[in-house]
């Protein structure tokens, strides 16, 4: 690939395709957090953060944050992973299967429509 | 491309590398690899975040966790932990003097609290060795505006409205002296960085350099389109190897994406530019000097007129900027010129980085408006004087500048208020003293500095700061009289009137702001052959003092010219002849009975 | 390292070489003679005199100028202790010291098994760790006196 800057326009398209590069280092508009404390993990935590990551990328969504937290101590619920998107608060869902954790990034981060069926708790 | 979930930041800057950021990132990177995490997890090395007693500093983001000094051995509980659990690691978190608290992110810290950064923004955010990500955070847009929508005169005028003036020490305004070399003509014309940063106790532009490469080839190419420049040069300390070496990287990458050559952005604009290192000579940082040494020849300082803008380097017209005012122009023009001038006091704009050293809790670069206090730096940024010890002065400006007292403390830091106090803004170096600290001693350590680099050229300096030298030695080691003192005082003016460049016209500050303030300490050396701060060898005076002393013995076991004597029935004592006062007794005795006096 | 001094004279020769038609030449062949010979000898100067046609004094004039160059044979290892005014007030005197009484040279001298030489720096740029040294090209932070012994060990 030549990266050959020749114009104006070949520069703001560089800096287009580059902004990717640097938007881990902020927040985001949404963020996606998945409970990895040991019970998460063992119950298949890893597999739903790497299904978060490959929507996310198959989408071309690069402004959704997507971080891990310690056990929340509703470890029958596991994995649990808290959505924070603007207007609609921060929902937590349980017993997350990596499809439903596809199905939550189709619906919630790109539609606007909370899963409801795997919402297990609510806060502003 | 693939999306990281996770970028983690290590700062490969001189001062943590010499803490260890080398392994940490090496061990880092295989504890990611060894985890099956580096399809998610992106480890950058990125320049210096100015807090460099902390370090090694490593960031991580998207939450934006600040780490302390982590060493390569916690990196396996660091990933363990935060990378894979996101629970962040609370020891190694940074922590408020004040309360022990722990501190998690980056932007509650105190010492970044009342930092505005704009020559540092993209320190220890970016990695410096991609351009790629320079781009990203809108780098080489400034560029681009001022070759595609403006005219050169519309570009100095920019920089005129912001009134940015030399970082460097001088404080000329920089769009002024843009528009001398402007107006002079000839087809070839040059502009420099002065990257010579000699000033003890300053390090803003090797961590500019090291930390943001792209910004100053950005800010000279800038100003090389303004005053009708096609080549320029930077002239970099050679004590500063990896600022070479992130320049080089930088300026093969801006070649290679076209940024940098002929008909740049299709403008028909060509520039290149090259590296020199300097050879290690403070008088090099004076411009006429520097332009001798890129030349080849002894940097000695050449009288002025006539001006680099009209024949400088090689004889042409030349404009010069330090590395800071380099690293502000591109915000300047992508902002506007109101913008950088809404920053800052009447006469002195926008912002400036300060190296915060000596007896505070935080060192390291702070960035702050122009008017802020030097309480607000010392003490909120700084946190105060390390071990709680008593303020007593700050160095300001280097070797040229001089030392304000506690009665400055609420002075608003600008060009003027500086040099209207006796110090000078120089190239910002902040060394802050306790009460430890003798004032003839610092004035002596400055002489030393400034007579050892006199390029020999002009007799006020060569022979004026060896004579001060000498006087002030004499008072130090007790042998002083009340009229070295008017001697010193004859001998400081002269040496500022008289001088041929700044290193001399500015040599005998330090001395100067001293007497102003200090005089007592002087008259103490002499009158009473003491040094109020214990710090001046020649007056001190160990003593043991009998009732304390157990006649353990340590300090005449260790006393390396056997000059303590005693028994076990008898309180040992020192033969203040033979002492050579080296303090051994003092560290070793471990019943405090000697006292330094 | 040491040359013969007909290896000077090719080896400075060699480095002179790309500079004859350019300007500008002298001090980067005088930093790269020193990197290949360690110091600037006698027959480099000359050699260089020679192929660029200009004065011996002049050469002399410029390496004995910057405290970068030397002119005498240095020592495996180059121990700078940072003199700088953030180090000086944090105790760097006693650092030096330290160094002086381990080495037993002063500064500016290389030991007799040429394994240190010590060397005056006015500032390394790394006050935020005052005290500061460098070994070779390795820095060394926050030092105390009694770190020095352990630093000059992993020095051979």
């Amino acid at each position: 690939m030549t990266n050959k800057i020749r114009t104006l326009d070949d520069l703001r398209r560089i800096r287009e395709a580059s902004t990717d590069l640097t938007s881990a280092r902020s927040k985001g508009r949404a963020s996606i957090v998945v409970g990895m404390g040991t019970c998460g993990i063992a119950a298949g935590a890893r597999e739903v953060m790497t299904a978060a990551l490959q929507e996310l990328e198959k989408r071309n969504i690069h402004d959704v944050s997507v971080t891990t937290t310690g056990c929340i101590g509703m470890c029958q619920q596991e994995p649990l992973v808290d959505v924070i998107a603007p207007g609609m608060g921060r929902i937590t869902y349980g017993l997350v299967t990596p499809e439903d954790m596809a199905a939550i990034v189709a619906e919630h981060i790109v539609n606007g429509h909370i899963v409801e069926r795997l919402v297990i708790g609510r806060a502003d | 491309m693939p999306i990281f979930r996770s970028h983690i930041l290590v700062c490969g800057g001189t001062g943590c590398s010499s803490s260890g950021s080398q392994d940490v990132q090496k061990v880092l990177r295989d504890e990611i690899a060894k985890r099956n995490l580096d399809k998610e997890i992106l480890v950058v090395q990125t320049g210096c975040h100015g807090m460099c007693e902390m370090g090694p500093i490593v960031v991580v983001y998207p939450e934006g966790t600040f780490y302390c000094r982590v060493q390569a051995s916690d990196v396996p509980e660091l990933v363990g932990e935060h990378i894979v659990k996101g629970r962040p690691v609370q020891r190694l978190l940074y922590s408020v003097p004040e309360d022990a608290s722990r501190v998690p992110f980056y932007k509650d810290i105190p010492f970044y609290g009342k930092q505005h950064r704009i020559a540092l923004k993209n320190c220890g955010y970016i990695n410096p060795d991609n351009i790629e990500e320079y781009i990203a955070r809108g780098g080489y847009e400034g560029l681009g505006k001022a070759l595609t929508s403006m005219t050169s005169a519309q570009v100095i005028d920019e920089v005129k409205a912001s009134g940015l003036r030399g970082r460097g020490g001088g404080g000329f305004p920089t769009g002024l002296k843009w528009s001398f070399a402007a107006k002079s003509p000839g087809p070839k014309k040059y502009v420099i960085c002065n990257a010579d940063e000699g000033d003890p106790g300053a390090f803003m532009d090797r961590s500019l350099i090291e930390g943001d490469p792209h910004a100053i080839i950005e800010g000279m190419m800038i100003g090389a389109y303004a005053i009708g420049a096609d080549e320029g040069y930077v002239y970099c300390r050679a004590e500063y190897p990896l600022a070479i070496e992130r320049l080089k990287t930088a300026i093969a990458q801006a070649e290679e994406f076209g940024l940098m050559g002929t008909d740049v952005l299709g403008t028909g604009f060509n520039f290149t530019l090259h590296i020199k290192e300097g050879a290690g000579a403070f008088v090099c940082g004076e411009e006429t000097a520097l332009m001798g040494s890129i030349e080849g020849r002894r940097g000695m300082p050449m009288p002025r007129p006539p001006f680099p803008a009209v024949h400088g380097l090689w004889g042409k017209p030349t404009n010069i900027n330090n590395v800071e005012t380099w690293a502000n122009v591109a915000q300047i023009i992508v902002n506007g010129g109101a913008w950088y001038a809404s920053m800052g006091t009447e006469k002195s704009k926008g912002t400036k980085v300060f190296a915060l050293t000596g007896k505070v809790k935080h060192t390291g670069l702070v960035e702050v408006p122009m008017g802020i206090t030097l309480r607000e730096i010392i003490f909120d940024i700084g946190g105060g004087i390390l071990n709680d010890r008593k303020f007593k002065a700050v160095q300001i400006g280097g070797p040229s500048g001089g030392c304000l007292t506690e009665e400055h403390l609420d002075l608003p830091v600008s060009y003027e208020s500086l040099t209207g106090a006796g110090a000078i803004m120089g190239s910002g170096g902040m060394v802050v003293m306790d009460e430890d600290n003798c004032m003839v001693d610092v004035a002596k350590f400055f002489l030393e500095f400034t007579q050892r680099e006199s390029c020999g050229k002009c007799v006020p300096c060569r022979e004026g700061t060896k004579h001060m030298l000498l006087l002030l030695e004499k008072i130090t080691s007790g042998r002083g009289t009340m009229e070295d003192i008017s001697t010193l005082e004859q001998l400081a003016e002269m040496v500022r009137e008289m001088s041929l460049c700044g290193l001399g016209q500015t040599a005998p500050n330090p001395v100067i702001t001293t007497l102003r303030y200090f005089r007592d300490e002087y008259e103490a050396h002499i009158r009473d052959k003491r040094c109020p701060s214990h710090a001046c060898t020649a007056l001190l005076r160990y003593e043991i003092d009998p009732e304390t002393c157990k006649r353990c013995g340590l300090c005449a076991k260790n006393c390396p010219v056997s000059c303590i004597s005693g028994s076990r029935q008898e309180p040992y004592r020192i033969d203040q002849e033979k002492c050579i006062r080296c303090g051994t007794c003092f560290q070793k005795c471990p019943f405090g009975a000697i006292g330094k006096n | 390292m040491s040359f013969s001094a007909q290896e000077m004279v090719e080896k400075t020769r060699k480095i002179v070489a790309p500079w004859k038609e350019k300007k500008g030449g002298l001090i980067p062949i005088l930093q790269e003679v020193q990197k290949e010979l360690g110091y600037i000898s006698t027959e480099a100067m000359e050699t260089i005199s020679k192929e660029l046609k200009i004065p011996k004094s002049e050469i002399y004039g410029v390496a004995t100028f910057y405290a970068q160059f030397h002119l005498k044979p240095r020592g495996r290892h180059v121990v700078r202790v940072c003199r700088g005014t953030a180090c000086h007030v944090r105790g760097s005197l006693a650092v030096l010291e330290k160094v002086k009484e381990i080495t037993g040279i002063q500064e500016n001298e290389t030991t007799d098994d040429l394994r240190f030489t010590i060397e005056p720096v006015a500032c390394l740029g790394a006050c935020g760790l005052a005290p500061v040294m460098m070994v070779d090209s390795q820095t060394f932070g926050r030092l105390v006196p009694g770190k020095v012994q352990g630093i000059l060990d992993t020095f051979r």
